[in-house]
């Protein structure tokens, strides 16, 4: 096989894995939706989803985690142009996005437990923060991943395999930025409107 | 400083001091050996950094068997339990020892022994079926084996730090949770799974990719050999149950460390979503084992019958319908949970449907057989004892799939004879048909053949023995789990016939040593050519010993049975050499894995600032394996003809 169709294979086969990973991922964030469906209800005495909610504050998230997945999808469109900077200045760019999320979506929990509402309150309050923390910690460890791509871009330029890592991280990003769509919806909204 | 940890972790009863003896100065043993011949060296460069599948498979295997051997021992503690102490008022087994027995018993033969052993055959078989040279991730291979490890290093150091989960081999809160069990016992259980089970999950990934993307030019999804067929199914169930497990694990974990209430009794907690979600892995996981089993035996019986295996696009549906099924079935595990009528009902028939496909399967088999030209060789043993007792076991399994039956054997010995029936007779079978039959593929040399038989004798007999009774105890209304019974009962009797099932199957056993330890011994006398069974499928095609590289050219294949329509061509594999890329070994398995061993340890024992460098140097690691450059190496088409030459060369 010449080098060309070896990367290429390579490429699909690394993409192929990704969202392989990707589905587990989406099994594992099932489960605890699952869970939070079965207990929300289960407040033992403590505060309802209605009672604690903050819909601007939670709309404000969304909106900034949807803009990161744009920016983001402005760095895959600059390295299929071939246009470094752009990748590097859009990956900043979700990289202060994601960033404020996780600040916002901290500055809630810290809310919370300040209030007397932790996890230890009620089954639901454990299921609310393991559910929409899990996905806090995906978004951290894009993050941390984030830093490492754009390193290794600097480095060793938009070689074979920081496309490929690139390619990855897009798919990865994208991803949290789905299962957003459905904690802001099952979580948050249903939680308000019953 | 040290959380948890005191010197009050070192075990005081008398029986599992003995084992905790035993593991260190064994350890020890094993260190000095290793020192006082210098073979560190050897063992790290072609073993432990290795990634190459045929050795990891081999570790896999290794790891396994030596926990077959401790997963036996604990049965052999609770038979002689139930046969012999439970009546009296002194047993060497105190009741807290015999919950911790059968709750490591389960943990380990399903994780340690049966998943060890089938990641074992698949790194070895299927990238030789497939035609391939190598998995689609290699490194990833190897951090997967190396968690596997450091799952089973985990659960057995319970033994000399501290005590093992006593809540059964699925943990049921809220016995499992902290307020029944403070202790960290179920902490083991809990990061040993968690472990183990990352690194199943992360296989489950690679081979998918292998066989979908990596599959010799020609090979169609339809021409793959059933085996490879058998192991889509497989992992297409772990990238679909096994992060039910982990989710589920962190959450239990989450109740016991931070006080949360997912399944605590009190705070609304639910301790039957917890009893949901592990049967929506466990059952899902019974068929991960058992899959690949039913693969080995399509592998067999066609070889051994010198036919076509009959019927396979059917072979192939049924895989797949049983795997799809087997979503569909998680709550026939509790029907006394209350759900209802209907949804009982709609549970019990799912379960009934699944039998329809094994039947399917179990008549290709025979179909197979028929005007065959049959020849009975251990393996074709292990399978007559499978095709048995297995189907023993499904007609007892549909007989429990009757949500009002099943109220009534609920948790009886009943239904630990149905299970042992799928899992020794199907699973456990079928694996050791599968050592037997490719094992001289991997040696150059056969096993015995007739202690390989006497041995499969004595675990079919023995199986019967051990088994059968209980069947009969659960109509008696025994429960599980008794460490103790009343003697008026009159259970003893049957108890001691088990007892002496359980003594024949350690036989049995002693034999299957006995075969490997002569073969090697007898190597020379035994030993075989690279086709020695007349195969049909590529991995007979390869030279014995098999070529790191597995095969010199990757020729188009045109059929289904490749290798048997190349023998009755007589055509021979192309010589026209080319250079070949393989990965360099790495570390970063054995390093990865270390980090985690680190980190479930201080979890456990609650030490929390090892916890965190722990898991900062596992980030650290992981990224620093994905920077990794220069990672393969070529070996020259020269090479190549050279070592063709010496591998085939007296056989050619």
């Amino acid at each position: 096989m010449s080098e060309k169709a070896e990367e290429k294979a390579l490429l699909g086969r690394t993409s192929v894995g990704f969202w392989l990973y990707l589905m587990t991922d989406c099994m594992l964030f099932a489960s605890l939706f699952a869970t939070f469906v079965v207990l929300r209800t289960a407040t033992a005495d403590g505060p309802s989803s209605r009672d604690i909610f903050e819909m601007p504050l939670v709309l404000t998230e969304t909106i900034i985690l949807l803009v990161s997945s744009f920016t983001c999808g402005l760095a895959l469109l600059g390295m299929k142009a071939g246009k470094v900077r752009q990748v590097i200045w859009a990956l900043a760019l979700t990289y202060m996005l994601g960033a404020a999320f996780l600040v916002i979506e901290l500055s809630e929990f810290a809310k919370l437990v300040s209030e007397g509402h932790s996890w230890q309150q009620s089954a639901f309050l454990s299921a609310f923060f393991t559910l929409v923390g899990t996905h806090g910690l995906h978004i951290l460890i894009g993050l941390i991943w984030l830093v490492v791509l754009v390193g290794v871009i600097l480095r060793r330029g938009m070689t074979a395999k920081t496309i490929r890592q690139l390619t990855l991280f897009g798919l990865f990003w994208h991803f949290l930025d789905l299962v957003w769509i459905f904690i802001f919806t099952i979580v948050y909204l249903m939680g308000v409107a019953v | 400083m040290l959380g948890r940890l005191t010197w009050d972790a070192i075990p005081k009863d008398p029986v599992t001091l003995g084992a905790a003896v035993g593991i260190v100065f064994g350890g020890l043993a094993f260190v000095i050996g290793m020192t006082y011949f210098k073979k560190w060296k050897w063992l790290w460069q072609n073993w432990l950094t290795s990634l190459d599948p045929k050795k990891i498979g081999v570790m896999y295997i290794a790891v396994a068997v030596v926990m077959l051997l401790r997963g036996l021992a604990d049965a052999g503690m609770l038979r002689a339990q139930q046969a012999i102490f439970a009546t009296s008022a002194h047993s060497p087994i105190s009741p807290e020892l015999f919950q911790q027995v059968f709750s490591a018993h389960g943990t380990i033969m399903i994780f340690f022994v049966a998943m060890g052993v089938m990641f074992g055959l698949i790194n070895l078989i299927v990238p030789l079926q497939i035609g391939a040279r190598d998995v689609a991730f290699p490194l990833l291979n190897s951090i997967s084996f190396w968690l596997f490890a450091v799952g089973m290093v985990l659960i057995n150091l319970s033994l000399v730090v501290g005590e093992f989960s006593a809540a059964g081999w699925l943990g049921y809160p809220p016995l499992s949770g902290l307020e029944y069990s403070p202790g960290t016992g179920i902490d083991y259980w809990i990061w040993s799974l968690q472990i183990a089970g990352v690194g199943s999950l992360l296989s489950g990934v690679n081979f998918l990719v292998t066989i979908f993307t990596m599959r010799r030019k020609g090979m169609s999804l339809m021409k793959m050999p059933v085996f490879v067929w058998s192991v889509v199914a497989s992992m297409l169930l772990v990238v679909a149950a096994f992060p039910i497990l982990t989710a589920t694990l962190a959450m239990l974990s989450l109740d016991r460390t931070l006080g949360m209430h997912f399944f605590t009794s009190d705070f609304g907690g639910n301790p039957m979503m917890y009893v949901n979600l592990i049967w929506a892995w466990g059952h899902p996981e019974v068929y991960i084992l058992i899959l690949p089993a039913f693969g080995i035996f399509s592998e067999i019986v066609p070889v051994f019958s010198r036919k076509r295996l009959f019927g396979y696009k059917s072979m192939v549906f049924a895989l797949m319908a049983i795997s799809f099924l087997s979503f569909a079935v998680w709550l026939h595990h509790f029907f006394t949970m209350g759900a209802g009528a209907n949804v009982n009902a709609f549970f019990g028939i799912m379960t009934m449907v699944i039998a329809i496909p094994t039947g399917v399967k179990v008549f290709n088999w025979i179909f197979t057989m028929y005007r065959g030209r049959i020849r009975f060789t251990t393996p074709m043993v292990w399978f007559i004892g499978f095709a048995v007792t297995f189907t023993i076991g499904g007609v007892t399994g549909v007989l429990l799939a009757v949500p009002g039956i099943d109220f009534q054997m609920h948790n009886s010995l009943f239904l630990v004879a149905h299970f042992h029936n799928m899992i020794i007779g199907g699973v456990l079978f079928g694996f050791f048909a599968g050592i037997a039959y490719w094992f001289p593929k991997f040696a150059g040399f056969r096993l015995h053949e007739g202690l390989g038989k006497a041995a499969a004798w004595s675990w079919i007999i023995g199986f019967m023995v051990a088994f059968l009774p209980l069947y009969a105890l659960g109509f008696m209304g025994a429960a599980r789990r008794l460490d103790s019974y009343d003697p008026s009962l009159g259970w003893q009797g049957l108890f001691i016939v088990a007892g002496i099932g359980v003594l024949i199957i350690l036989l049995g056993t002693l034999l299957l040593v006995a075969q490997v330890g002569y073969s090697i011994w007898k190597r020379k006398e035994l030993a075989c050519g690279p086709d020695p069974w007349d195969g049909r499928t590529l991995e007979w095609s390869t030279s014995t010993p098999i070529a790191e590289y597995n095969f010199a050219t990757l020729d188009q294949v045109t059929h289904r049975d490749e290798y048997w329509e190349l023998k009755q061509a007589h055509k021979k594999a192309s010589t026209a050499y080319s250079d070949i890329h393989l990965p360099k070994n790495s570390g970063y398995g054995v390093y990865i894995a270390a980090a985690a061993f680190v980190f479930g340890f201080a979890v456990i024992w609650h030490i929390w600032w090892l916890a965190l460098i722990a898991i900062v140097v596992l980030i650290g690691l992981a990224i620093a394996s994905t920077l990794r450059t220069d990672t393969e190496r070529t070996i020259s088409a020269d090479e190549v003809a050279a070592t063709e030459k010496r591998l085939r060369g007296a056989h050619v």
